[in-house]
């Protein structure tokens, strides 16, 4: 197991409970009620609890890109029964960083897409970690509006770090085949959920994010832009990424709170990377409930929810222009995020004003 | 002797500007151009700033593009609802807010998106567009929603939306916000084109990320002016992540037409004539022929027999 920076503690006592457990399990004991162990591993939970129910949205998002974090291939495989991928755009190739097929959901016929970022060196360059060309968009507009005929529900599984940016893709229309998805997804008339699942970087999360119900892994991150990316671009500063990802707002609790997204599935204790099945549990669970209300729905009904859904965010505070000004006079006297190091930036020229004529003065008192 | 060279490096640029030759004495009368002409600046404004030798289009504000594009510079500006600013109370090194403000008072603008109505040869359009002096002309949350309005009007009054795409970087300083702008803008357009109405983008130069993977490119026509940049990632980006060799002429509208991904590159001067003559076919619902009609077919018949006779 791969352990992040922030987790040493939680190495040395999963060190610890191993070694205290290999006598047994080497005798075949699975069982183990040595109290020693007992209390570590109680000792371990209480650490978990404590280190995940703080964590800042930088850590988030390593434990988004975590190694080990289930992706779109184990959740496909272990939620849905019979998952048969399909693969190609029937234009010019199979993009790898998009997982496709259709399978079973409790009875149910759904249709899965889904970024893969893969696990392994191996299974990462083959799915180019996650970076779709825009033979991967193509291919879902394809599959969604076969499903679509069919009377088949999609579910999107988004986890991509962005599109992929080179030469090619951009001769072959990454721009169009992104905006095009967006509106095929607008379109479609059967229900579409999205879940976020890792990590969520960019326009191609945004193209699959699209539909009547975005839900979200508790320690998955949404956002523009990589939050080393923006340090860079704001900041220029590449070491203010805690900064950088805090101001983003990436967190599922925020993004909950500015209704971008509908609701958080939980995670098991210590992340999705530490138990797969409870993870797997939780988002079918999910996914069944929310598939369940939007099932009910007629076709005119969920095309009119999911565009309604995106015209709408943002509607409910909007002001003319005038009350617009009186406004924020009003805002610019309770807005007051107090920092000496900002204050002194946006004045710098003020400052060094005051401070010039300060000195000038000095020196005309002690020279007259 | 590594971090002498690094830092000549760096200053090299700097060190040839001072000592490059300048074409022309650039200032409130005469305009260098990028192939080296010096254009009276008179001249170029009545040429609709548009080099006369290298026909490259020189960008121009807002105000003097609805000016041009509008039939005798007549155009009524619609003001969106607006926003309430800074959803995140976003600070990076200088605060947002203050960052806006300040922007806000040098352009007289409250965003990047500016709309307007009127007509083109006789044709009521609504307008929008990007104007890339305010902060390069991204797009937060004041702008998507100025772009939905201009939709929004169009679908009301029954009337063509053309959209003049430039700039369109996220507004970072926004997030999420910012980034779920896409979604809303290809919604409004849906709508637009379940009504049957047209939308047409123009591309101009330059239009970057996320205006061209969103609005851009799914026009009912999609229109650039003669050797515009459309990008969506940055040449520096790609460089960044693959050893691709970029073409000169990589992501310009020329290149792009080869590409398949632009119906038509239309120079500014015919941009109204183009756009009415599009509107007008593609809104046209006769299914009768002129000459089948029966007022005109008699006059076609006394015509034809007073030439036998
Ligand atoms: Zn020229």
């Amino acid at each position: 197991m791969n352990y992040l920076d922030f987790e040493d503690d939680i190495r040395i006592l999963d060190q610890k409970i191993e070694s205290l457990k290999a006598p047994y399990i080497s005798k075949g004991i699975t069982d183990i009620a040595n109290p020693l162990v007992v209390e570590n591993e109680k000792k371990l939970n209480n650490l978990l609890d404590q280190v995940y129910s703080h964590l800042t949205p930088y850590q988030i998002t390593k434990v988004a890109r975590h190694d080990s974090r289930p992706r779109t291939k184990d959740y496909a495989k272990k939620i849905f029964t019979d998952f048969i991928p399909l693969a190609g755009d029937r234009m010019f190739a199979e993009d790898h960083s998009v997982i496709s097929g259709y399978g079973i959901l409790d009875g149910v016929s759904v249709l899965i897409v889904g970024q893969e970022k893969g696990n392994n060196t191996e299974s990462k360059i083959i799915s180019n970690y996650g970076m779709n060309r825009p033979e991967g968009f193509r291919k879902i507009i394809r599959l969604m509006k076969d499903a679509e005929r069919l009377n088949i529900p999609v579910i999107t599984f988004i986890d991509t770090p962005g599109p992929y940016p080179t030469k090619g893709s951009e001769d072959r229309g990454q721009a169009e085949s992104i905006a095009k998805l967006t509106e095929v997804s607008l379109d479609l008339k059967v229900p579409l959920i999205a879940v976020i699942i890792g990590e969520g970087s960019g326009n191609s999360a945004n193209a699959l994010a699209v539909a009547n119900k975005v839900l979200m892994l508790e320690y998955s991150m949404y956002s523009p832009i990589s939050p080393e990316d923006c340090a860079e671009l704001l900041w220029k500063n590449a070491k203010k990424v805690e900064e950088a990802a805090a101001a983003l707002k990436i967190s599922a609790k925020d993004l909950l709170d500015n209704k971008i997204i509908d609701e958080i599935i939980l995670e098991p204790r210590g992340g999705a990377h530490r138990d797969h099945e409870a993870a797997t549990i939780n988002l079918a669970l999910s996914i069944k409930k929310n598939l369940k209300e939007l099932i009910l729905m007629t076709p005119d009904e969920l095309v009119y929810q999911r565009k309604n859904r995106f015209l709408s965010i943002g509607k409910d505070v909007l002001l003319p222009k005038e009350e617009f000004y009186m406004e924020n006079i009003e805002n610019r006297i309770q807005y007051q995020p107090f920092n000496w190091k900002l204050l002194f930036q946006n004045n710098i020229k003020l400052i060094y004003t005051i401070i010039a004529i300060v000195v000038l003065f000095i020196l005309a008192l002690i020279f007259s | 002797m590594n971090w002498v060279k690094e830092k000549f490096k760096e200053l090299k640029p700097k060190i040839k500007s001072i000592f490059r030759v300048k074409v022309g004495p650039e200032g409130h009368l005469w305009q260098n151009c990028s192939c080296g002409t010096v254009l009276y600046k008179q001249d170029l404004e009545d040429n609709l700033f548009v080099c006369s030798v290298c026909k490259k289009h020189h960008p121009i504000t807002a105000k003097e593009r609805f000016k041009i594009f509008f039939d005798n510079g007549y155009f009524q500006e619609i003001f969106p609802m607006l926003p309430v600013d800074d959803p995140l109370k976003f600070a990076d090194t200088r605060i947002y807010k203050v960052r806006l403000d300040n922007v806000r008072e040098q352009t007289k603008r409250h965003d990047s998106v500016m709309l307007a109505e009127g007509l083109i040869n006789g044709i009521k359009v609504v307008a929008g567009i990007v104007d890339i002096t305010f902060m390069d002309g991204s797009i937060g949350r004041a702008a998507g929603e100025a772009f939905l309005t201009g939709a929004e009007h169009a679908l009301n009054y029954n009337l063509p939306y053309i959209f003049f795409c430039s700039g369109g970087d996220m507004r970072i300083q926004e997030s999420t916000f910012s980034l779920i702008q896409a979604s809303r803008m290809i919604a409004a357009i849906s709508l637009l084109k379940e009504k049957k109405i047209p939308y047409i983008p123009v591309c101009l130069d330059q239009t970057n990320g996320m205006i061209t993977g969103s609005i851009a490119l799914i026009g009912d026509v999609n229109i650039a002016e003669p050797k515009a940049k459309v990008t969506f990632f940055s040449q520096k980006q790609i460089k960044e992540t693959t050893r691709d060799i970029l073409p000169i002429e990589f992501q310009t509208a020329e290149y792009l037409l080869e590409k398949g991904q632009i119906d038509l590159i239309v120079e500014r001067k015919d941009l109204p004539k183009t756009i009415s003559t599009l509107i007008l076919i593609r809104t046209n619902q006769n299914k009768t022929f002129l000459s089948d009609a029966t007022d005109y077919q008699s006059d076609f018949t006394g015509e034809a027999s007073s030439f036998t006779s």
